[in-house]
């Protein structure tokens, strides 16, 4: 039984590739437990390559991009890569607003992102 | 616009809790998909009915279940207008960092206005900035399918 309830996380060589089970990340108590999950992977799991895979999710709101920042750092402060994959145009266009395109290395799929390490 | 215009309106009064709101946001959104309203609108208008009520829920009424937020919505056939109020102090639109300086960049919180001013044609707060009215006129379908 996985250890998640927000996420599947499987493994492709050296690198671990997040799935979000929710195709909304919006609501407060879930994207705190969202949040959990992913600083767990990087702090308890010591994981240094990380891909995140939102294929399928069609809507996050603000308070998920606060997650995915937050975990930004933690995985520079362990030294490891993160990069994301398969946004769907509307949500890019919210990394694109909030200039988040340039914080974060966003591929178009999951072979570009794990061809990327 | 006159009342005689919307082709559909509501009127709802909700206690602090954000499931409270996406019960109204969800009726909204239907209303929206029902006329026929383009998927890319349908979005922009979710993210800002979202951070909007995010805001009045959380920073406004601070989830104090005495307090309330009070949601006017219409929707017309090329228009969207929602008004969303709450019972808090206020704050000061212009005050807030701009969340792409690159000093701010990597700050968790603090890109929901933006988003709503990107994705809506007209945002605007009231002095106190405790009431915000969105407006969402309809993207002509050719642009919608760019």
């Amino acid at each position: 039984m996985s250890a998640y309830r927000r996420l599947d996380v499987k493994e492709v060589g050296d690198v671990t590739v997040v799935n979000f089970r929710d195709q909304k990340i919006i609501e407060d108590l879930r994207i705190q437990e969202l949040g959990q999950e992913l600083f767990q992977l990087v702090e308890a799991e010591k994981r240094k390559k990380l891909v995140l895979n939102f294929a399928t999710v069609d809507f996050l709101s603000s308070a998920a991009l606060g997650k995915l920042i937050t975990l930004d750092k933690k995985v520079k402060a362990n030294n490891g890569v993160m990069k994301l994959c398969s946004i769907r145009p509307e949500i890019y266009e919210v990394f694109a607003i909030t200039k988040l395109n340039r914080l974060f290395d966003i591929r178009r799929d999951e072979g570009d992102a794990l061809a990327a390490f | 616009m006159s009342d005689s215009q919307w082709i559909w309106q509501c009127d709802h009064v909700i206690p602090s809790r954000p499931e409270a709101s996406r019960e109204v946001q969800d009726a909204i959104l239907a209303q929206m998909e029902r006329l026929n309203w383009g998927e890319h609108d349908v979005f922009g208008v979710r993210l800002a009915l979202e951070e909007a009520l995010i805001n009045a829920i959380k920073h406004g009424n601070h989830y104090d279940p005495a307090k309330h937020v009070q949601i006017r919505c219409g929707i017309s056939k090329d228009l969207v207008r929602v008004e969303i109020e709450d019972q808090g102090k206020g704050f000061d639109p212009a005050a807030v960092p701009d969340p792409t300086d690159p000093e701010n960049l990597e700050s968790p919180c603090g890109r929901g206005i933006m988003l709503m001013r990107s994705f809506m044609s007209r945002v605007e707060f009231n002095e106190t900035g405790n009431r915000v009215i969105l407006e969402k006129t309809m993207t002509p379908p050719e642009k919608e399918s760019d």
